[in-house]
């Protein structure tokens, strides 16, 4: 799948950075840590994140709450593909009522995923807030739909693919684009 | 990538994986208990009927929460107050169904084979809750849910099926079920109730419920169909509940973690004592949660097909 990269955008300096600023925009914005949670959209929001959990505990001394949410019931394209997506759990330990949720994902582009998150955690509580955190965002938005905080901002073509890699699950921290024959979406 | 067959008929017409994959699917349903909203959109604009020829109410009711909690519209007919009783044909019936946009029939009957009927002639996804004594196999799923719940896997347990081997069919979808899967099955019951040939299966036959219980990691006892026993299987409730029933005695010869099941519903006193029903070593009504949750599986994975793992962003 990676054989004919196009360009790498990010390293792992690059990623890291970029998370160590997230997570300082995350508190600043939220004024501390109180009520604060953050919830990893499945499967690359998982770890990333984790990782901003750690660099919050680091500045912050507080280790604050992470979830992980899979919108897979939530989508909204599931009639036109087929076959079905697999079905992953939905790992929230706490209750999200009255939190101040940061959802995170690796990659911002139609808006689809975090249309399906926001109904998927609404059926789990009423949260005081929902704000949305991305390492990636590479534009053609299908909704209304904008992030928080950003990573870094990619403008692409809609052929291009955007791959963001994690150690966690990739082995290798990197961000890089390919390109296929088809228009994605 | 694993994909299921148009219709769910039996589990011996499913592969290990496809029954791993509905296990693993069913996990992720399962959660779903625990949210105080207990409704997710996934099926919404999907139509599904049960279609009902013999009297059920755990399965028929499991199928229609499984539905309504993925948001699924459900349409219950039970054969009493459908055109069926006007002498319209089954087939017709299946007909009269898809042309009103039905696109899962859930269908329990009398008559082995019937489900299969219906799916040859019908394009809807077509699931057998039971036909005669041929298969339950959501039944067979639910049970196999559980034991891998509770014991962590399923190969290489032991496993006796205990009492009317002949007419149930819980006990073929268990079979075929538990061996795919790699379990080793002893079917225990009087010869008068054990089908001729069973053991070409694979299943290890005994007469005799104490020369097996201590050898066992699970027990599924089966229902004594007594609307059945007119015939004279064997001799009186009272003879069959001292040399099959599942009683405390018993329980403490077999072991501190052996598993025990039964499909309900039960007759207490007969093949299963009332204290051995509630006993923490019981997980029957576990099985009727696991029903819910593989009933949703099978919904969510028959009306998209099998299984992708994409990204949408």
């Amino acid at each position: 799948m990676l054989d004919v990269i196009k360009a790498q955008v990010m390293d792992e300096d690059n990623i890291r950075r970029a998370l160590y600023r997230l997570s300082h925009e995350i508190t600043e914005r939220n004024k501390g840590t109180s009520d604060l949670v953050l919830i990893g959209i499945r499967t690359r929001g998982v770890p990333l994140a984790n990782r901003l959990a750690a660099f919050i505990k680091q500045h912050e001394g507080v280790e604050i709450p992470v979830g992980m949410l899979d919108i897979t019931f939530y989508r909204d394209d599931l009639s036109l593909i087929s076959p079905q997506p697999v079905l992953h759990r939905t790992e929230i330990p706490f209750n999200i009522t009255n939190q101040k949720i940061v959802l995170v994902d690796d990659v911002l582009f139609t808006g689809r995923t975090v249309r399906a998150a926001l109904g998927a955690l609404m059926d789990l509580g009423r949260p005081s807030q929902i704000q949305l955190a991305v390492l990636i965002d590479r534009g053609h938005r299908e909704l209304p739909i904008r992030a928080d905080y950003v990573g870094k901002n990619l403008p692409t073509s809609r052929k291009e693919i955007v791959h963001v890699r994690l150690a966690e699950i990739d082995g290798e921290d990197r961000v890089v684009i390919t390109e296929t024959e088809n228009e994605s979406d | 990538m694993i994909q299921l067959p148009k219709d769910i008929l039996g589990l011996k017409e499913l592969s290990a994986e496809q029954i791993q994959h509905i296990l693993d699917t069913a996990v992720v349903c399962k959660d779903i208990f625990k949210r105080d909203l207990k409704k997710i959109p996934t099926l919404r604009g999907k139509t599904v009927v049960t279609l009902f020829f013999e009297p059920s109410t755990r399965t028929r009711t499991s199928f229609e929460i499984a539905g309504k909690w993925m948001s699924a519209d459900v349409v219950n007919l039970t054969v009493s107050s459908s055109s069926v009783a006007k002498g319209e044909s089954f087939v017709d019936t299946g007909r009269t169904l898809e042309a009103m946009g039905v696109d899962v029939i859930i269908i329990r009957h009398s008559l082995a084979g019937t489900p299969k009927l219906l799916a040859d002639t019908v394009s809807a996804h077509v699931i057998n809750a039971g036909d005669g004594a041929h298969e339950h196999p959501t039944q067979g799923l639910l049970d196999l849910y559980t034991i891998r719940e509770k014991m962590g896997r399923i190969a290489g347990l032991k496993v006796a099926i205990v009492g009317d081997i002949l007419h149930s069919r819980v006990a073929k979808s268990n079979i075929y079920g538990l061996l795919k899967m790699g379990a080793e099955v002893t079917v225990v019951g009087p010869p008068t109730l054990m089908p001729r040939g069973i053991e070409q299966l694979g299943v290890r036959v005994e007469h005799s419920l104490d020369a097996v219980l201590n050898q066992v990691d699970v027990v599924n006892i089966l229902r004594i169909q007594l609307e059945r026993q007119q015939r004279g299987y064997f001799p009186t409730k009272k003879e069959y509940s001292k040399l099959f029933g599942v009683n405390m005695e018993r329980l403490s010869k077999a072991g501190n973690d052996v598993l025990i099941m039964h499909p309900g519903p039960a007759n207490l006193g007969v093949e299963i004592a009332e204290e051995v029903s509630v006993h923490p070593q019981s997980v029957i009504t576990e099985q009727v949660t696991n029903g819910v949750a593989v009933r949703m599986a099978l919904l969510y994975l028959l009306t998209g097909g099998g299984s992708k793992d994409e990204i949408l962003h």
